[in-house]
């Protein structure tokens, strides 16, 4: 059977979507969330971007990948260097990220090929060394101007972030249920018996690898155009421990866990900012918390789904 | 439930605890400091903070000054951190924020605190023209709430190229850089701009990469040349190693160098013997102290029980600056207190100065002199620099 896209669960996202700007928007213009809020919402929406594209590859698929702040340095360059040399506005972000996407995707592409034949540990150690490459190459080449990185002006708003995260997810979710996301799903759970099926599993993890990469990349030129400095030693291999730690702290698999979970951090952040000494303290007490009472993670593999609330209250409504 | 009640109060005796302190009397000035106390930065924030503290401190004492309170926050090291702080000090109260130390940072906070009229003093962001709104071109406008205490990497080249051609007398000079990190290519640059329009010239420019340990063959290359000093722009750990096989290998002319030789590393990797004749250009040095500066190694000693570093004073400077500023505006009014900074005669421990138009100090640099290892004296020069 096949289901037409205008069906009413998918009204209920475009709603939800439209009413979540709508809210922001109000609460923006009114002056309840000011410019702080602004900045921790901008912040949030690029995590919520990188946390997503790398619950594909590690959520869905089960590839282990600590290279993901390389394809994130390729996307910032990308737009950085088309901001300082073509138009420091939106348009040398958006151009950036163009080309970001494309090197990025063939990046991803040479990538994949050698090291997704490996597995866990080793696979991640292969993406932790490219990572480092990227780096690397971006901290030698004169256009990028080497270790002082780019200064550059703010020309992304939130409505653009937040039009892209809504992107990002659509494409991640629908991926995910589609038949090469069972596909992913399979070899997640089980390589050996995947392939048994006939699946060919080196096909979908590339096409998730490269991906993911692509939204990564896209999260990078959305950061340069507004965060004013990008730098090589932002995008050290601390930094995908950052993005993992969102996708642990949600549930590995669950994409609304990982819109939970950068949303909560954010926040965490933004609040322990006024208690500077016990800050990193209390955000490592915080994740030591959360996979000591949820080891799965916020949400483990749960997703939110209207589907699923309808059938949640019909189960109530009945019950009472 | 009861868990989820036990966070909500928890959650709201924090929050009241940080309403608690948020009112003050209106004869106090609150300074935003703003450095990077944890992550790779963390040795020059938490020494900023300190100095900035001091300062902070000794105001107060001082009897029918108004109060000052500094108000602390941590960037992680992280520029995006550092554009959230800078976003959470614009819609504070504070009336000046002095910091961030590194210019990566600094950079990130420039546009939002200018947006938001609030006076940003810089201790240590020493990268070329970091306070223009431009960085890439020399002639764009200057923010006008940002200032910074300390020179430029270039400014600090060109000086050892006058003390070089003026005081050792030099016309031929080889230089040995480091070619990793752009605060030695900055200092290549200059130096060799300014020693060749002083009418000397550099009869070599050989590199090496931070790291390296063996530099024999390059200086066995350079001591067949006929040269008068060596000027090796870099830091310590690789140029301790350096003058250290040049002495031996019998290279006894004057060797130079920037402020990255300022360590005491530096003497356990050469020797004190191979130490003698080496100069280098620094902000700041123990040597040959003034009263204010030993007043306040004194206070900084009995206060942190440690020798105050470079950017200890750099940022104890940067905070009575803001202090007087503030003192002769009178007032909270932003553009009062940056009105006073432009006019500013300033008597810092780290030198006297007054601001150029890009609001970066015009202030003599020290040449420090080394003699078996110990710093010994320092000679103040000041680059004709057009």
């Amino acid at each position: 059977m096949k289901r037409s896209v205008w069906n009413r669960w998918n009204a209920c996202w475009l709603g939800l979507i439209i009413v979540c700007y709508g809210l922001l928007s109000i609460l923006i213009s009114t002056g309840i969330m000011n410019n702080i809020y602004v900045t921790v919402l901008m912040g949030i929406g690029i995590n919520i971007i990188l946390a997503v594209s790398l619950n594909l590859i590690i959520g869905i698929t089960g590839q282990f990948s600590l290279g993901h702040a390389g394809f994130m340095c390729i996307g910032a360059y990308a737009s950085g260097v088309m901001m300082k040399q073509f138009s420091s506005s939106i348009t040398g972000v958006l151009l950036g990220m163009l080309i970001g996407m494309l090197i990025s995707a063939v990046v991803a592409l040479l990538v994949a090929g050698p090291t997704l034949r490996l597995k866990g540990d080793y696979l991640a150690i292969a993406t932790l060394g490219f990572g480092e490459i990227i780096r690397i190459v971006v901290l030698n080449l004169d256009i990028t101007n080497g270790a002082a990185g780019l200064i550059l002006q703010k020309v992304v708003n939130w409505p653009i972030i937040y039009l892209f995260v809504v992107l990002s997810l659509v494409i991640v979710v629908n991926f995910g249920i589609s038949a090469k996301g069972r596909a992913c799903l399979a070899i997640r759970e089980d390589e050996v018996a995947a392939e048994a099926m006939g699946i060919n599993t080196t096909k979908y993890k590339i096409e998730a690898f490269v991906i993911g990469a692509i939204i990564a990349s896209v999260a990078g030129s959305l950061y340069a155009g507004s965060f004013y400095v990008i730098k090589p030693d932002m995008f050290t291999f601390t930094k995908s421990i950052d993005i993992l730690v969102i996708v642990v702290f949600g549930g590995m698999g669950s994409v609304t866990g990982s819109v939970i979970a950068a949303t909560a951090i954010g926040f965490i952040n933004i609040f322990l900012q006024q208690f500077a000494e016990i800050r990193m303290i209390a955000y490592g007490l915080a994740l030591v918390c959360i996979m000591i009472f949820r080891p799965g993670g916020l949400l483990s593999t749960k997703e939110f789904t209207f589907t699923g609330l309808w059938k949640w209250m019909k189960k109530r409504r009945v019950k009472a | 439930m009861k868990k989820f009640f036990t966070c909500l109060l928890v959650f709201a005796l924090l929050a009241g605890c940080s309403s608690a302190n948020g009112g003050g009397n209106s004869n106090t000035y609150k300074i935003g400091l703003h450095f990077e106390l944890t992550g790779g930065a963390a040795d020059y924030g938490n020494a900023e903070l300190n100095g900035a503290q001091l300062a902070i401190k000794l105001a107060n004492e001082k009897a029918g000054s108004a109060k000052y309170e500094g108000v602390v926050y941590d960037d992680l090291s992280s520029t995006t951190e550092a554009v959230t702080i800078a976003t959470t000090l614009a819609a504070s109260d504070v009336v000046g924020i002095v910091g961030p130390a590194t210019s990566g940072a600094s950079a990130a906070t420039y546009q939002i605190s200018n947006d938001s009229k609030k006076v940003v003093i810089s201790p240590s962001a020493t990268a070329n023209n970091i306070t223009l709104v431009n960085p890439d071109d020399a002639s764009s406008p200057v923010f006008d709430y940002v200032f910074r205490v300390c020179f430029e990497d270039s400014y600090q080249g060109a000086a050892m190229a006058q003390f070089a051609y003026d005081h050792l007398n030099a016309r031929r000079v080889a230089i040995y850089g480091d070619s990793t990190t752009d605060y030695a290519k900055g200092l290549t640059a200059s130096f060799t701009n300014q020693f060749n329009k002083l009418g000397g010239s550099i009869i070599t420019t050989q590199y090496y990469v931070a790291k390296d340990t063996d530099f024999s063959s390059v200086l066995t290359n350079i001591k067949s040349m006929n040269f008068d000093v060596l000027y090796i722009p870099g830091y310590y750990e690789e140029a301790g190693l350096i003058i250290k096989q040049a002495r031996a290998m019998g290279i006894d002319c004057p060797i130079i160098g920037g402020d990255g030789f300022d360590s005491k590393s530096l003497l356990d990797l050469a020797g004190a013997d191979a130490l003698n004749q080496v100069y280098f250009t620094t902000a700041y040095t123990t040597a040959g102290a003034s009263d204010s500066l030993q007043a306040f190694i004194d206070a900084y000693q009995k206060e942190y029980h440690e020798e105050p570093s470079m950017f200890a004073a750099l940022a104890f400077d940067a905070t009575n600056l803001l202090i007087e500023a503030i003192e002769s505006a009178g007032s909270k009014d932003p553009a009062k207190i940056q009105d006073a900074l432009v006019n500013i005669q300033f008597d810092g421990i780290t030198g006297s100065f007054s601001f150029d138009k890009a609001h970066t100090p015009i202030k003599s640099v020290l040449v420090v002199e080394l003699v078996d290892g110990v710093q010994s004296g320092a000679i103040s020069v000041s680059p004709a620099i057009e």
